[in-house]
């Protein structure tokens, strides 16, 4: 093997672009390491603090792409506080400094402040995506800065993000020379944009295949745009009210019926139904929608829609479509992979939220489906093993029950056996999350079946120390576990405490470890961190009780060490 | 408007089960319940002998005592801000289940009710946590996607042009605008659903490290505003779920002891201020609710004693010049703010 010019080894390696593989080619020998090393195009970090900037750059001088993920996974639901961490401001001043050649950004609940986006405007010449999911902490200047400074800008997406808006023109600030784009979206910007300058990028981006407008974009706009751009692939629609009488839907159906390209399709954040019938036309060919944020469309008039999307493989939706909704779906939309299904909390006549039956339906009309996220009312041990049964093939289930503890309402029985059927008949299951009323049992089937596990959220379950140790023990590939309110503690914790350095994180919030167990772990393993978010002085600072309680801890392994940017209420231990 | 959500949340989420076996009662108050209680809490005021706490809103109104006005304006949402007890919500408490969750200081002395007037967890978005009914972060859904349906809620349900092709009011100014004058805005036209985005400003509180974050958007009033960062900042953070900690008690009760001072002897040691785009630090609850909004940059919960010889609220120093004031203040607000 060592008879091979690097040159041959490099182009070989350019045909492995999973990180695992890269991985494990850099470990065969050191050539091959070198030869890996260098030729490393795109690099994934699952935890920003696992390791630092400067290492990243040593360890791979010639990396374009960067994902990075910044908190932890619980912060989508205001579990972790403001100012927690996870600012990206760093890593894009050490890739300046180092010159790294940065094409490809992706960022995960990180802190983005403006003048983060501003230093990466100016810093890379051939910048070209920048992706920022569930982000926050800038603003319309910090996009007016990417819109005016990159030049070869291909992807702007913005899914997601907390953006404040400051009335600036950001969207005018593309110049007149950039033609480059390929996908913006913007649908989570609460602002309006310059519907002009829109409709002008638009026009001058043919390769523009993904656009995805926000609220502030009405209609008329909407027609103008799609005269523009009938190659478009993926639509996002911000705001879709009008007169169906008027001259001007109408000119909007002639243009939809020429974007015979559009296979994807989401938004209507506002929304008259009258005006759905336009695209009917093309849900024929539609494989994803995404109208999970549009509450506006339900009853008949989703029904309707729906009927129409025969291709269907993607479905988020809320679930004022109801059980009978779901049937429909489920005798509709044969080729579905993918259903998630969104809480509504509307009250008004005829609404009604889905339950068991509808995911049964589903399970029934669609064997493909292999990625689940369900928010119901109730659920049963006998509706899930149905489940299981029908679609041996999930690689993520997530299933919420809306009150968090509900037993099987016919049996009255925890849904221990549902779940643990989920896991034997799936066995290629990644990511899991659980809720219902769950003794420890369900936790033993998952530590005996689940062997491709990956990711655990677990919420209110569990008896004792023996269902996360269960977890711990079965689970060989476990990377992420989550836990809130259940009643492990010190000792599930620490009976093998090896085990979180194979694993990027562990967080434990409202759970019964206390401050003593902590620091024993964190003493027996210096490449973790333990870190405890102490909220309102809950733990007295001096000297803290041993014994109380730890109401939020969160540990991860690093190679870094403590982070230097924790702020006052997070402690390292 | 904030409690009014946390009653119209659904089953889900409701009320901390004891234990195991979550009995119905706590988890589905019938939404009839619901929809009166809200109305309830948006208007009515009965009379309290003992003392709420209260921050020092500038709310006119009010003496030592919170009593309410009998003689009731028609506005009385931007009348002085007090945590509402379950006495203010009789049928619900009598529904309730005697479930758990004394563990959070409050003077509900029966069940937690549904009613958020004690959510026994806090949270950073009030709105997306009052949807929910009690438990922070739970469901588990993203702040956005809870205040797109918040906002869906507060809407007119109803959403349908009429057969007759009248259209309704369209929010969007621009669409307005391009439109040709074809439209016609027909007073009694339906209005079509439109989702409000979500206004979240800071918000800290002296002798506080850590600040918080409010929609402003996902309340109504001075009034909800004051009630979700009472419940914000007097609330104990863990949540009640179960009996299934049994020390749940004690480290509930050690958070207690480290709350900020009391304000249930009546006199607000703080008062509520903001910061607006010039810069400058106000007292919140001068200008019309809609004003304030499109002012407002972020809130302090401020100690009286810093804000300058400003009279707290209720204290009656200096207080009867000053509540007349604030008093004709908001009746010549009031008409606004009755849109």
């Amino acid at each position: 093997m060592n008879y091979f010019p690097e040159e041959v080894l490099e182009h070989v390696f350019d045909f492995l672009t999973s990180h695992r593989d890269r991985n494990a080619v850099s470990l065969v020998c050191k050539s091959w390491y070198m030869v890996e090393k260098f030729s490393r195009d795109s690099v994934f970090i699952g935890n920003c603090y696992a390791i630092s900037p400067e290492r990243l750059i040593e360890r791979f001088p010639r990396f374009r792409s960067l994902t990075l993920k910044g908190k932890p996974h619980f912060a989508d639901f205001n579990l972790v506080p403001n100012d927690w961490g996870g600012f990206v401001y760093p890593w894009i001043e050490a890739m300046a400094i180092s010159g790294v050649n940065l094409e490809e950004l992706k960022l995960k609940r990180m802190v983005v402040s403006d003048e983060s986006l501003d230093l990466l405007s100016r810093s890379f010449v051939n910048f070209k995506s920048l992706i920022l999911v569930s982000c926050e902490g800038f603003t319309t200047d910090g996009l007016a800065a990417i819109a005016s400074n990159c030049r070869f800008l291909r992807e702007l997406d913005l899914q997601e993000n907390e953006v404040e808006d400051h009335k600036g023109q950001w969207l005018s600030c593309f110049p007149d020379s950039c033609t480059s784009l390929v996908s913006l979206n913007f649908a989570c910007l609460k602002g309006e944009v310059n519907l002009a300058s829109l409709e002008r990028l638009v026009a001058r981006c043919c390769n523009l295949k993904s656009l995805s407008l926000n609220h502030g974009v009405p209609l008329d706009a909407l027609q103008k745009i799609l005269v523009q751009a009938p190659q478009l692939v993926d639509l996002g629609i911000g705001s879709y009210v009008h007169d169906p009488d008027s001259e001007t839907y109408h000119k909007l159906k002639c243009a939809i019926q020429k974007c015979t390209s559009i296979r994807s399709l989401s938004g209507f954040l506002d929304v008259a139904p009258p005006c759905l019938p336009a695209v009917y036309q093309i849900c024929l060919n539609v494989t994803s929608l995404n109208l999970s944020y549009a509450p506006g469309i339900h009853g008949t008039e989703l029904i309707k829609l729906i009927q129409h999307c025969r291709k269907l493989q993607r479905l988020w939706i809320l679930d004022c479509i109801g059980d009978k909704g779901l049937g429909v779906v489920a005798s509709t939309c044969k080729e579905l992979q993918e259903l998630r299904v969104f809480p509504s909390y509307v009250f008004g006549v005829g609404r009604a939220a889905v339950t068991e039956e509808g995911l049964v339906a589903i399970s029934a009309g669609c064997p493909k489906l292999h990625s689940l996220l369900y928010f119901c009312h109730q659920m049963t041990n006998a509706a899930l093993i149905a489940v299981a049964k029908n679609c041996p093939n999930f690689y993520r289930f997530r299933l919420c029950i809306l009150d968090p503890t509900k037993p099987d309402p016919v049996t009255m029985e925890p849904l221990d056996e549902g779940f643990g059927a989920i896991v034997q008949s799936s066995k290629s299951l990644r990511r899991l999350s659980l809720s219902g009323l769950l003794t420890d049992r369900v936790f033993l089937y998952i530590g005996m079946y689940a062997e491709q596990l990956e990711m655990l959220s677990i919420a209110f379950a569990g008896d004792s120390d023996k269902g996360m140790l269960y977890v711990l023990n079965g689970c060989k590939k476990l990377k992420k576990l989550e836990i809130r309110d259940s009643p492990f503690g010190n000792g599930a914790l620490l009976t093998d405490v090896g085990k979180y350095e194979a694993m990027r994180s562990l967080w434990m919030s409202s759970c019964e470890v206390t401050l003593e167990g902590c620091k024993t772990l964190a003493k027996k393993m210096p490449r973790l961190n333990v870190e405890i978010i102490n909220e309102k002085q809950q733990l007295e600072a001096s000297p803290p009780d041993d014994r109380q309680k730890v109401e939020k801890m969160y540990l991860y392994r690093t190679l870094v060490g403590p982070r230097r940017d924790a702020p006052d209420f997070v402690w390292t231990l | 408007m904030e409690g009014t959500l946390s009653l119209l949340g659904t089953g889900g989420g409701g009320g901390p089960s004891s234990g195991g076996s979550t009995t119905g009662s706590m988890s589905t108050v019938s939404m009839e319940d619901n929809l009166v209680l809200s109305s309830e809490v948006s208007s009515s005021y009965p009379d309290e002998s003992e003392l709420e706490l209260g921050l020092g809103l500038n709310c006119g109104g009010g003496g030592g005592a919170l009593k309410s006005k009998p003689a009731a304006t028609p506005a009385p949402r931007v009348q002085y801000a007090r945590i509402l007890t379950a006495k203010d919500f009789p049928s619900l408490v009598a529904k309730s289940s005697s479930s758990s969750s004394s563990s959070s200081s409050s003077s509900v002395t029966k069940a937690n009710t549904s009613v958020g007037t004690k959510r026994t967890a806090d949270s950073f978005a009030p709105a997306p946590n009052a949807v929910s009914g009690q438990v922070v972060g739970w469901p588990p859904i993203r702040a956005q996607r809870m205040n797109c349906l918040v906002n869906q809620m507060k809407s007119p349900a109803t959403e349908e042009f009429n057969s007759t092709g009248q259209k309704s009011k369209i929010r969007n100014g621009a669409a307005n605008n391009a439109n040709n004058g074809s439209e016609k805005n027909i007073n009694n036209a339906k209005e079509i659903v439109h989702i409000k985005t979500s206004l979240f400003v800071k918000v800290n509180m002296d002798g506080i490290p850590i600040g918080r974050k409010v929609d402003l958007n996902a309340q109504s009033c001075y009034v909800t505003l004051a009630q979700t960062l009472e419940d914000m900042f007097y609330r104990p953070t863990t949540t009640a779920i179960g009996a299934r900690r049994s020390s749940m008690e004690e480290h509930d009760q050690m958070i207690e002891a480290t709350e900020p001072s009391k304000l249930l002897d009546g006199s607000s040691e703080f008062v509520l201020t903001y910061e607006d785009k010039e810069g400058d630090w106000m007292l919140v609850g001068d200008v019309p609710w809609g004003m304030f909004l499109s002012s407002v940059k972020r809130l302090r919960i401020m100690r009286t004693s810093e804000a300058n010889g400003l009279a707290p609220r209720f204290q009656g120093r200096n207080g009867n010049q000053i509540k007349e004031k604030e008093r004709e203040k908001l009746l010549n607000g009031e008409s606004i703010l009755l849109e």
